[in-house]
Formats: C-alpha cells, sequence, structure tokens
C-alpha cells in the first residue's frame, strides 16, 4: 500500500531540511455531508512525530484546524547527507503511518 | 535474597531501553511512544488565553520583535492559508500557532528538540478574518507576535 507520507529531506549547508505533505482529510467534525444532513465526523492526525537517530527532532500536536493534506515543513541540525528519518503519523480514529526517508 | 524492588527497577529500565530502541528504528507507533499525551484540554479550549493556559500552563507572553509570523495578509481560501513562524530567539522548545477567530483557536503546537531550528512552516484553516498568534517558548518564558489575516468569501477583497 502507498504511504500516505510524501516526504523531502535534504542537507543545505549544515541544516537538514525537511519537506512532508501527509493525505488526510483533515475533518473537524463540523462540516455536513450534503446528501444527508449529518455531520462527518472528526478525523484528523493529533500525532506527527519526525525522529532521527533515537531522537524526536519534532513532535507535532496537530488539531482539525491544520488544513486537509497536511504540510510541514521545518530544520534541524546534526544531520548529513545519507542519515534515516522517520516520519509518523496517528490520529483521533487510531489510523497512523510511518515512512523513512533518507536526507539528500 | 530476592528484593522485589530491585526486580521492578530492572524490569522497568529494560523496557524504556527497549522502547527508546524500538522508537529509534520506527517500529513503534507515534501511540506507543513514551511522549506527552495530546493535549485535548488545549485543542477543545474557545478562546485564545484559555488555549493557551491549557496547553503551556500560562496565558501571559511578552510581545516580541525577534518573532515573525509570516501569512498571507488576504487569504482567498479560508480552508488553506500558509503560515511560517520563525524566531532568533535562544533555546526554543515550542512553538504554537492559534487562530484567533476559530472556535477552538489551537491550531497546532510542535515540541523542538534542542537540534531543530525555531522555524515551522505549516497551513491552517482561518475561519474568519482573524489574527494568526504564535506563541514561541524561549527558554522556559513565553512570547508571542500576532498578525492579521483577511479571510474572502469567494468573492473581491473586503
Amino acid at each position: 500500500m502507498a504511504s500516505t507520507i510524501r516526504p523531502r529531506a535534504w542537507m543545505k549547508n549544515d541544516v537538514a531540511n525537511v519537506k512532508a505533505l501527509i493525505s488526510h482529510p483533515m475533518e473537524t467534525g463540523m462540516r455536513k455531508d450534503k446528501a444527508t444532513g449529518n455531520k462527518i465526523p472528526a478525523h484528523f492526525i493529533q500525532d506527527l512525530i519526525i525522529t532521527h537517530k533515537g531522537e524526536e527532532v519534532l513532535h507535532g500536536y496537530l488539531g482539525p484546524a491544520v488544513s486537509k493534506n497536511p504540510f510541514l515543513n521545518f530544520k534541524f541540525k546534526g544531520a548529513a547527507k545519507g542519515d534515516k528519518l522517520t516520519i509518523s503519523w496517528s490520529d483521533n480514529k487510531g489510523n497512523s503511518d510511518s515512512l523513512e526517508v533518507s536526507i539528500s | 535474597m530476592h528484593n522485589p524492588n530491585r526486580r521492578t527497577l530492572l524490569k522497568g529500565t529494560l523496557s524504556a531501553g527497549i522502547a527508546a530502541i524500538a522508537a529509534g528504528a520506527g517500529l513503534l507507533t507515534p501511540h506507543t511512544v513514551l511522549a506527552a499525551a495530546w493535549p485535548k484540554a488545549a485543542f477543545d479550549a474557545k478562546g485564545l488565553d484559555k488555549a493557551t493556559s491549557a496547553l503551556l500552563g500560562s496565558s501571559s507572553a511578552s510581545e516580541s520583535k525577534d518573532i515573525k509570523v509570516k501569512t498571507p495578509s488576504i487569504a482567498e481560501n479560508g480552508a488553506v492559508v500558509n503560515v511560517a513562524v520563525s524566531t532568533s530567539l535562544p533555546n526554543v522548545d515550542s512553538i504554537s500557532i492559534l487562530v484567533e477567530q476559530n472556535g477552538s483557536p489551537l491550531a497546532a503546537s510542535f515540541d523542538l528538540n534542542s537540534r531543530t531550528e525555531p522555524y515551522i512552516k505549516t497551513r491552517v484553516k482561518v475561519a474568519k478574518t482573524s489574527g494568526i498568534v504564535a506563541m514561541v517558548r524561549s527558554g522556559g518564558k513565553l512570547y508571542t507576535a500576532r498578525r492579521e489575516v483577511k479571510v474572502t468569501l469567494g468573492g473581491c477583497g473586503g
């Protein structure tokens, strides 16, 4: 199954730049289904974690106000070309996904 | 002879060690990692001060010119508004993004490691013309900056 995570990670001088686009509906729970008139239940990523060499370099706590298909860009030091990063997320319904990416 | 306390200590240390190794190898999903729990009260809080208090323990923050909140001044589509927060403040371990006029203002909060640059870019939903507020924790203290985004409702600017 294809990953929901589309990452880009690259070194610029001594800083690792990371961009990730994650496929996820990020439903707030306030939208109504036009056909039935019922509210579409909240369904959103809660935790977005990026680890490098066993450390969490970023732990994002997201709420439903993050836009659909969450986008993230951040930077960190202490990495080198070829290092592996793990990007993981879990949502309020117990779904999750994880992807390893090499820093180019 | 058999000291139950020593056995419990060793068991605890071993399982924490395994968790750390497994987490490093990406074998654990975020829910099972020994990290802080998702701050439900902060995300449910109505009102900027309540959300900040629930999340960071205090709502009093000093305005700082050293925090840059970059957003468009007019957003055509309130569902997808770019927000980039950066700062030159030192020892930043937390950056949070709040949308003043949203029913629940807290949009996202990021815990930063000591190696992470104090910069976050993401996209948030803005219900109506609103201030976007960044809360930055630097050296244990809270600092804030704000930038207004006008949201158009599919028509001309207004």
